[in-house]
């Protein structure tokens, strides 16, 4: 059970994230209503996604005061918890890509288009600039993460197309091509969640015994290699880091676990 | 000689690095202008797509509107969806179909309180004054009213009864003994709210709401209406009667 401990939670946490959105419209309990862009819960409390919102600043909107409270509630959240949780723990795209990952891992397929790391802050300044020169949220035309939530909350119509597509394309065509490369929501979260406190740490790494097993379950490879090859700080330090915790699960020497970037949480268990 | 090497090395490296930025910023720049098109061609509505109450022009809703669907959460008669992709709607936008479900009207106008962005205007409080589309009796030939019968379907139904719509008496020339009552919606009151169209009797609605830019006219700017101005003014703006000289056609009448 231990070496699926994160993976576990995280499959936990976006099913429930999906349930308690789904609550409502399959069984009349409204807790939260809406979908990832905007919703309200308990009539209460707002949250906006900030990547749309600032695409739709730079349409020339200014949105009610109530949505950009949701904006500010969500950035100061992934400022702490570190952005692209966002990705690993809430976005139900990631649950596609990981199982095309790991489909691509059992069948054993090497070839790949080899797309720049960098190619999504490249997109995301681009959905950026589409969004100022059209007057639209430009990135929403074509966000699969939107359109898979939305769809399942609301209605797919054809997304399902969008799902199978995403899903190939990662297994056939670019290893990790989605997530890790070319998603500007991905690169938005990053950039957010660049000083954040949660942070994976490699302080065993004189445990290490280069099984390699953390960079092959790594959706993000080059993240791990100077916290644990290096010899500055054993933090994670990258903003790429998705905080999946999928290193800490495969480990068999232990050598990372969850921390802040200034100090371990939980020092003398396990 | 290692030093030469090692510049070598690192002009290659830099070339790579400009070669590769290049690629990327090409491929994206040509994605974006594609995304671009895409965005721009969004903007058209299909005509039978009616916005709810308050929405922005067209033009600035994409800009405005996050598709969060919280106006169709707190819409009491199931009338808005969101876009699915595959519709001729921008995805994810919220709209009704007139003929499916039509507006109700409600007073406190809960769609629009629940926009988080405003895309939906939060000035507009007071629900006769939206203006989510304009009903146009488009067929006479099927319309039942202009058959010569008193069907007045639409006309009783009208949330904002003789004044959106209202039945003009007209002498019915087929028989030469009836009136027809011919249904008139006049755009200073039609919410656009397509109970008239949910409600037409036949098979295919012979009066439709379409988006206001579609059906309005616009008189130009400089026009003036002659007997506007004279109420206005309080009587003829000119003075005394002038007297064009008559003009015959030659050798008489």
């Amino acid at each position: 059970m231990k070496q699926f401990k994160w993976l576990l939670l995280r499959r936990l946490m976006q099913l429930l994230v999906l349930g308690v959105f789904l609550l409502g419209p399959w069984f009349g309990v409204w807790i939260v209503k809406g979908n990832l862009a905007a919703s309200l819960t308990l009539d209460t409390l707002p949250l906006t996604d900030p990547y749309v919102s600032l695409q739709s600043l730079l349409a020339g909107h200014i949105p009610e005061i109530i949505g950009l409270l949701g904006a500010l509630i969500v950035v100061i959240f992934y400022l702490l918890v570190g952005g692209r949780v966002y990705c690993s723990w809430v976005c139900p795209i990631n649950i596609i890509t990981d199982a095309a990952a790991s489909l691509r891992e059992r069948l054993d397929i090497k070839n790949t288009i080899q797309f720049s790391r960098t190619s999504r802050y490249w997109i995301l300044g681009m959905s950026l600039i589409v969004s100022w020169l059209t007057a639209t949220i430009a990135w929403e035309f074509l966000n699969p993460v939107s359109m898979l939530f939305r769809g399942i909350v609301f209605g797919m119509g054809l997304t399902y197309g969008i799902v199978v597509a995403i899903f190939l394309f990662d297994l056939l065509l670019s290893h990790r091509g989605w997530c890790g490369h070319l998603c500007p929501v991905g690169a938005f979260y990053s950039i957010l969640g660049k000083f954040s406190l949660l942070r994976v740490n490699a302080n065993q790494r004189d445990q290490c015994d280069d099984c390699m097993d953390c960079f092959r379950v790594c959706p993000e490879p080059q993240v791990i290699k100077p916290a644990l090859k290096g010899t500055a700080s054993p933090i994670i330090l990258s903003p790429n880091c998705t905080n999946c915790g999928q290193c800490i699960d495969v480990c068999k020497q232990d050598v990372f676990r969850f921390g802040t970037r200034v100090l371990n949480l939980s020092k003398n268990d396990r | 000689m290692a030093n030469k090497t090692g510049n070598n090395a690192h002009t290659l490296n830099r070339r790579r690095f400009l070669l590769e930025t290049a690629v990327t910023a090409c491929g994206v720049s040509l994605f974006g202008a594609g995304l671009a098109f895409y965005a721009r061609q969004a903007k058209g509505l299909p005509p039978l797509v009616v916005r709810p109450p308050g929405a922005l022009p067209e033009a600035d809703f994409l800009g405005a509107c996050i598709r969060c669907g919280l106006c169709v959460r707190d819409c009491p008669y199931n009338t808005l969806r969101l876009a699915e992709l595959g519709e001729a709607v921008a995805i994810g936008t919220p709209y009704f179909v007139a003929r499916a479900i039509p507006c109700e009207m409600c007073e406190d106008i809960p769609c629009i309180k629940a926009c988080p962005t405003g895309a939906l205007n939060h000035e507009l409080t007071e629900i006769t004054e939206a203006r989510m589309g304009l009903a146009v009796l488009v067929d006479q030939e099927t319309c039942l009213n202009f058959l010569g019968l008193r069907c007045d379907v639409c006309y009783r139904v009208c949330p904002l009864l003789d004044e959106a719509i209202t039945l003009d008496a007209q002498h019915n020339r087929r028989t030469d003994k009836h009136t027809m009552f011919l249904p008139v919606v006049h755009s200073d009151y039609c919410t656009g709210c397509g109970k008239c169209e949910y409600a037409c009797v036949l098979e295919v609605a012979a009066i439709k709401v379409f988006p206001q830019q579609l059906v309005k006219g616009k008189l130009g700017e400089h026009y003036r209406k002659g007997w506007e101005e004279k109420e206005k003014a309080g009587g003829s703006l000119i003075k005394g009667i002038i007297d064009l000289p008559d003009r015959l056609p030659e050798g008489g009448l």
